[in-house]
């Protein structure tokens, strides 16, 4: 599939044969007459025109609206372009295209199963794992990329850090969870592993937790320590990108601010693709942010015009929770 | 009566039946028949436990010992007027048993009689019999009356009369201090017997192993192309050399068993005989009537330590049985050692690798089916492929110029290989189970660190699975240790002469016959020509195998357990 300039500004159109993004009852997201009462219930007959719901049921191809602020934010360190995936016969990313800015935090946002994480485990090919799997499209990151057959995964993933929704330390003790990635990768020094395991857990706020009983199971964490040690763990091996899906969403307030204020000290050093589906949290910890629906990237912009002033109705539904 | 009794009588028509449904529909019958079925399973259980403890103990508990005096009438018929005898039991007379017991009162006389353990088997020529209550006068328990446990021909139940050691006046025994000198007497007899053994099992046994070596070297060297003499006379020169030191090993025991010989012991049985027999015969002797508590207490553990250390005497009825406990320990450590990686590897290949599809699932009915081949059809089985084809193999490669086969009969691995093949089903199934458990979470956070799938199996989930192997193997030592069709036909011997681990090198020997308890308990009871006297041993041997395998179950736990606790999962 041919890669596509994004057009500053301008509402890209998506290129396919219109037959491609057909309603078919049996396959797509959501049944028809579902979309259609949608519709009609929050698009007003001359909005129609923006919707992705009256798109897919006009058979119409959808349109991704990026603000020119993301284009000009270069160099881009992800490039998603024409992006599509299908689980065996459903799809459940149509087209999408995306330029993750290098040292920024970009949050994606859209009611759930509308294939946020589906994207972001694309990144590290962490769908590999799942066999009816097919995906099209152009994916890479810095000059790699990231599908097709020859790509060596294993050396993606060390590039890429991802922290999980549901946290998941492995039953080790705490050090050797943090210095996971580097035993990986061959590293034995003692000096080493110790070094890094100190700054991933500073940078995780967990250092002052837990540095003293660094030989204990992790599993003796709480949850919130779990998630934050996941965090460090992720960032032991210094990856480009960092994915990270609903980090927060099983946490308590406290341990949620924690997270949240981390993840704004990694701005800068680490590019995070953050999956979240709660807008203040998304409004503060984002750069930019992306509003995903029904498997479609449908606004990308700096996350304040899409909290104060999106240009899509469903954004403008979705943000001011009229829908979701 | 509660309100709602009141209620159930008072209804009427369809409401008692319908009430009735609905109760059963609730479960509730349901859960009074589990909870039966389950009542049952334990008290089977815990019964067959008690009466197996309970027995088992019982053998090594030191009996009093009975002087029966008999009715004049009795006494002729019996040819003595004193039996001096264990009581085992009382019993109905039955016909059959009436006149078998070969001290036949009156014929028809309904009644009880006496079991009575007699011992003196040399003497009386049996050692046990039966004794109708009404030939009984009267019963007294003399403090005097030893009880000796020999070499041969089981216990005896005498009277001392003399202590001749060589060199020594002769030593009447009526006084404490003869029986002092008789207890010393005997324990200088069984450091002797250590020692013989010592000699002719360990030194002269490693001796003539290392001669045979020796001229199998010799004949490969005769049968090369170009025979050199000269290495041939320097391996004579050797052969003789060995052959010199087990003169002079075999002498020296042919000295300690002379002198085995030297001290004599003279005693009076009930029927009046008296009788001399060599010091070096006797295994143990004690005065049971004259113990107290804490006497009967001494004797009893010594009995149960003797019993753990010593070898099996007189066709594995008396003594022992250290050969056979050590060699189900030994076997039952080869058949984990082999059972787990296989199973483990099998199962990892079926869970992580293979895919689901029909062929996946046909292999693990498969392998649930083969859980269920009785245990005879592996032993056939190892016989043909472990013993026959392997082992035939091995020594046709490895051991053409020894005498006899060595790999090809039956011996403690291939014994070992049989089980772990009829177990590992069970470790498979165990581990699979333990592996679908590892969160899919943690797995999919190895694969994001950048570790590969088998980075990830090895790091991540075989140790988070861990506990479940072991379970799996647990489960396999359990069954394969009380196992006992198989190895009878694939290495199992009643009576082994050597361990399978020992000081020679190279200290395991796979390729040996060994014991088992299993075996030890069928062949006791129902292989040997004393049954009677054979039976209490069949207990004890049976505690003993159930105690093995609860302490190697347990050793097992407590590690699994050591391995839950580190990555114990705290609390939220
Ligand atoms: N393993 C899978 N197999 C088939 N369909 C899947 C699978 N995982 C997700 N989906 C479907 O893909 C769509 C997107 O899911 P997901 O990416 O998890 O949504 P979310 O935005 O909530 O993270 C959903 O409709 C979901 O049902
Ligand atoms: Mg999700």
């Amino acid at each position: 599939m041919p890669s596509r300039e994004l057009d500053r500004g301008a509402v890209t159109g998506a290129p396919h044969a219109a037959g491609t993004v057909a309603v078919r009852p049996d396959a797509d997201p959501a049944p028809s007459s579902i979309l259609a009462e949608r519709a009609s219930r929050f698009v007003s007959a001359d909005d129609r025109s923006d919707s992705v719901i009256a798109a897919i049921l006009a058979n119409r191809p959808t349109a991704t609206v990026v603000h020119a602020e993301v284009a000009e934010d270069v160099p881009h360190i992800v490039k998603i372009r024409g992006f599509s995936l299908h689980y065996g016969e459903k799809q459940a990313l149509h087209d999408v295209s995306l330029d993750v800015p290098v040292g920024k935090v970009v949050a994606l946002i859209g009611p759930s199963g509308c294939g946020k994480s589906t994207l972001i485990r694309c990144v590290n090919r962490l769908n590999d794992l799942i066999d009816s799997v097919r995906t099209s499209g152009v994916l890479t990151i810095g000059e790699t990329s990231v599908l097709g057959p020859e790509t060596d995964v294993i050396g993606l993933r060390k590039r890429v850090g991802m922290v999980f929704q549901k946290s998941n330390p492995f039953p080790k003790s705490i050090f050797e969870n943090v210095v996971y990635g580097l035993r990986i990768a061959g590293e034995g020094r003692r000096s080493v592993l110790r070094e890094v395991c100190e700054r991933s857990l500073r940078e995780a706020a967990l250092w002052d937790e837990v540095k003293d009983r660094l030989d204990e199971s992790a599993l003796q964490l709480s949850g919130g320590q779990q998630q934050r040690l996941c965090i460090a763990r992720a960032v032991a091996t210094r990856p480009e990108v960092l994915l990270m899906d609903e980090p927060c969403s099983a946490l308590d307030p406290v341990a949620t601010a924690k997270v949240e204020e981390l993840i704004g000290q990694l701005r800068g050093v680490y590019t995070v693709m953050i999956v979240t589906h709660n807008m203040q949290q998304a409004a503060r910890v984002s750069d930019y942010t992306a509003f995903m629906y029904l498997g479609r990237l449908v606004e990308y912009g700096p996350t304040e015009a899409i909290f104060q002033n999106p240009r899509c109705r469903d954004t403008r539904d979705y943000v001011t929770g009229r829908f979701g | 009566m509660s309100p709602t009794e009141s209620s159930i009588t008072k209804s009427t028509g369809p409401a008692p039946s319908t009430r009735r449904r609905r109760r059963i529909d609730g479960g509730e019958p349901l859960v009074f028949l589990t909870g039966m079925g389950l009542a049952i399973g334990l008290t089977m259980i815990t019964a067959l436990l008690a009466l197996i403890l309970f027995k088992g103990l019982e053998a090594f508990w030191p009996k009093r010992v009975a002087r029966i005096e008999l009715t004049p009438a009795a006494a002729e018929r019996v040819g003595r007027d004193v039996v001096v005898a264990h009581i085992l039991g009382r019993q109905e007379i039955r016909g059959a048993a009436h006149a078998e017991g070969g001290a036949g009162v009156d014929e028809g006389d309904p009644g009880t009689e006496l079991r009575l353990q007699v011992g003196n088997r040399d003497l009386n020529g049996m050692g046990f019999m039966y004794l109708p209550e009404s030939a009984i006068e009267r019963i007294s328990h003399p403090r005097g009356i030893l009880r000796l446990e020999r070499m041969e021909y089981g216990p005896a139940l005498v009277e001392p009369l003399e202590l001749d050691i060589a060199g020594e006046p002769p030593l009447s025994l009526a006084s404490e201090g003869g029986i002092d000198a008789l207890e010393r007497a005997i324990r200088a007899a069984a450091h002797r017997r250590a020692e013989i053994r010592a000699i002719e099992r360990d030194q002269i046994g490693g001796l003539s192993r290392r001669i045979e070596s020796l001229r199998m070297r010799r004949r490969g060297i005769e049968a090369s192309a170009t025979p050199d003499p000269a290495e041939v006379a320097s391996i004579e020169a050797r052969i003789a050399e060995l052959e010199r030191r087990y003169e002079g090993l075999a002498a020296e025991s042919r000295a300690l068993r002379d002198a085995q010989h030297a001290d004599t012991l003279t005693y009076r049985i009930d029927s009046g005989r008296e009788h001399r027999i060599p010091v070096g015969e006797i295994v143990s002797a004690e005065r049971p009537n004259a113990l107290g508590f804490f006497g009967r207490l001494r004797v009893f553990l010594g009995n149960m330590w003797s019993f753990v250390v010593d070898e099996p005497r007189e066709a594995n009825t008396e003594g022992g049985i250290f050969p056979a406990l050590f060699g189900t320990f030994v076997m039952t450590l080869i058949l984990s050692v082999a059972v787990t990686p296989f199973g483990v590897i099998a199962a990892i290949y079926l869970r992580e690798y293979a895919k689901d599809g029909p062929t996946v699932r046909a292999v693990r009915i498969a392998i649930n089916n083969l859980a269920g081949v009785p245990s005879i059809v592996f032993g056939v089985f190892g016989l043909g492929f472990f013993v026959y084809f392997v082992g035939g193999s091995i020594d046709t490669l490895f051991f053409r110029l020894s005498e006899g086969p060595v790999f090809g009969t039956g011996g403690i691995l291939w014994a070992s290989l049989t089980l772990a093949l009829m177990t590992v089903p069970v470790v498979i199934v165990a581990t699979e189970e333990a592996l679908a458990a590892v969160s899919r979470g943690v797995r999919e956070g190895s694969l994001a660190c950048g570790a590969s799938k088998w980075q990830t199996i090895q790091r991540i989930v075989l140790p988070a699975a861990a506990p479940g192997i072991i379970t799996g193997m647990i489960l396999a030592m359990a069954r394969g240790a009380g196992e006992v069709a198989p190895l009878m036909i694939t290495g199992v011997v009643k009576l082994a002469p050597t361990l399978p681990l020992d000081a020679t090198f190279p200290f395991l020997h796979l390729d040996r016959k060994f014991m088992h308890l299993g075996f030890h308990i069928y062949d006791l009871g129902f292989q040997s020509p004393d049954s009677e006297a054979a039976r209490p041993m069949v207990f004890a041997t049976t505690l003993l195998l159930i105690a093995l395998v609860v302490t190697m179950n347990l050793g097992a736990i407590v590690i699994r357990e050591r391995l839950r606790r580190k990555y114990a999962t705290g609390a939220f």
